[in-house]
């Protein structure tokens, strides 16, 4: 049960390598899974594939036993590293936020999002203000897993811990599931319940 | 610190502003970088560590000349003891000077890596770079690929190896590890390492700080476009207690490995700035006194520091 990735294998054409092979992976409500690999391994690949932004090649994406519904918000929700290309540039963030729900006061107040903000363009935000966003976008849809690729390794360290509260907070009160690829151990012993490092599981 | 040793590069009182179009045809000058200040000798590694939006890779930009024309710059910048003109940027940078840009997209799309990382200088025997490829694990085939078939992580290794086959004695690197391994990483700042050892310097622009502290001699922190402390590398290792400005102990203490506690709030928006200290809407020891007056630098301990109640 829970989220689970079978066998899993992609690749853009028959005529291009594998990028990932037979990979499996699952995370129940409530987990937090720290996923470790080199670089060129296919992490974002494995993730774009859980959050149902790519059809697997061979094996499947299950959700409690059955394939990602086709239609509707995704369960699955995806946050990506650079939240400057992951947002409209043409949308002020107002429009950016309710794409995904009603805005709520207290929910900016969690995710940390000012008021002034709504009203400008993607441009005139720093990184670690629009991944507020990104997030926000992500949970305010009502998900029940999380997949966030690599999304405070452009962020000074402060805004890294910013957002990680917010995210851990919120993940925390909705019993959440959640998949964090990144790169820094010690990043990942304070986020995670448990780790994962790809290259040791799937030796073939 | 040997300060009576002769600088390589010689940065005070450098301001950046933009001259924009604020309604309609009228302009508006916006200030990004002030009263910033930077000294680097040779054979040492600067870290330059802050937030993101704080001005870091525009001073890269000034030092080697590459701001659009819009922008204006005061202060001294001086190299080698002379001042740093824009003729004589043209003639130092990629030779005297060289830069690790921060993304991917420098690299030329329509050249293959191999020619690509060698430069158009002069011909250079391909031997030193394949020796370097093959320390920082880069398949011997990656020089005939071009750089849309590389991984994020492979790009910024030949990204780094560019810079490291020029002979130049001042290496200024902008964040060169995102994205790269653990290993890969320290290979790439162990390799800087060896170049300073050799009496040449490199300015290393970077979010990993706690990668930073283990291979730089000192580090550089900004705020808001300014310096707000320069101090020994030790001092981070050592801790809070060992820092001066409270914005350099909030850095640390946000680091995961050292309790991941984040201050509240944000860095101020250029054209918004708060008087006085840029820090101090988010300070805990803010007093009248740093809402009143920007705080002079003054040195504490064998660094130096742009606070009234640095410690």
């Amino acid at each position: 049960m829970g989220l689970e990735a079978k066998n899993l294998s992609f690749r853009y054409s028959k005529k291009q390598p594998w990028i990932l092979k037979d990979c499996n992976v699952t995370v129940e409500r409530g987990q937090r899974l720290a996923i470790f690999a080199p670089s060129g391994y296919g992490k974002t690949t494995l993730s774009m594939l859980l959050a149902g932004y790519l059809e697997p090649v061979e094996g499947q994406v299950l959700l409690d036993g059955k394939p990602l519904p086709g239609k509707g918000i995704c369960p699955v929700q995806m946050i990506l590293q650079h939240p400057e290309r992951a947002v409209n540039p043409r949308w002020r963030l107002r429009r950016v936020l309710e794409e995904s729900g009603t805005l709520k006061e207290e929910m900016l107040r969690d995710f940390g999002i000012e008021r002034a903000w709504l009203d400008r363009f993607p441009r005139e935000l720093s990184g670690g203000e629009l991944q507020r966003f990104c997030v926000a976008r992500a949970l305010m849809s009502g998900g029940e897993y999380l997949i966030c690729d690599e999304i405070s390794t452009m962020l000074d360290v402060i805004t890294q811990a910013q957002i990680w509260q917010v995210v851990l907070d919120e993940a925390k009160k909705r019993n959440m599931g959640l998949i964090a690829v990144t790169h820094n151990y010690y990043l990942a012993e304070r986020i995670a319940t448990g780790i994962l490092d790809l290259t040791a599981e799937n030796v073939d | 610190m040997e300060q009576k040793k002769e600088t390589l590069l010689e940065i005070h009182d450098l301001s950046i502003s933009f001259r924009m179009y604020h309604q309609g045809l009228e302009q508006k000058e916006l200030q990004v970088i002030s009263d910033l200040y930077l000294t680097i000798y040779p054979g040492e590694i600067v870290a330059v560590a802050g937030s993101s939006g704080s001005g870091k890779s525009l001073l890269a930009s000034a030092i080697l000349g590459l701001l659009p024309g819009n922008a204006t710059v005061h202060g001294h910048l001086h190299y080698q003891g002379q001042e740093l003109t824009p003729e004589r940027q043209r003639r130092l940078r990629g030779r005297e000077i060289a830069l690790v840009p921060q993304s991917v997209a420098y690299l030329d799309p329509l050249m293959k890596i191999g020619p690509q990382t060698d430069g158009h200088e002069k011909s250079r025997s391909p031997e030193r770079r394949r020796q370097l490829f093959a320390r920082f694990g880069l398949p011997e085939e990656t020089e005939g690929l071009y750089p849309f078939q590389l991984s994020g992580g492979m790009a910024r290794r030949v990204l780094v190896s560019t810079a490291l086959l020029t002979d130049a004695r001042l290496v200024i690197a902008d964040e060169p590890t995102p994205g790269m391994s653990l290993d890969q990483a320290l290979e790439a700042l162990g390799m800087f390492r060896e170049m300073a050892d050799e009496g040449r310097a490199v300015i290393l622009i970077t979010h990993d700080i706690d990668l930073a502290f283990e291979f730089a001699d000192r580090v550089a922190v900004f705020y808001g476009g300014t310096t707000v402390e320069t101090a020994p590398a030790s001092d981070f290792k050592k801790g809070p207690e060992a820092l001066r400005h409270p914005y350099s102990k909030a850095l640390w203490s946000a680091l995961p490995q050292n309790g991941f506690h984040p201050i509240p709030g944000f860095q101020p928006y250029p054209g918004d700035l708060p008087e006085g200290c840029l820090f101090a809407p988010r300070c805990p020891l803010k007093t009248a006194e740093c809402t009143a007056a920007v705080p002079p630098v003054q040195e504490i301990r064998g660094g130096e520091v742009r606070c009234y109640h640095g410690t």
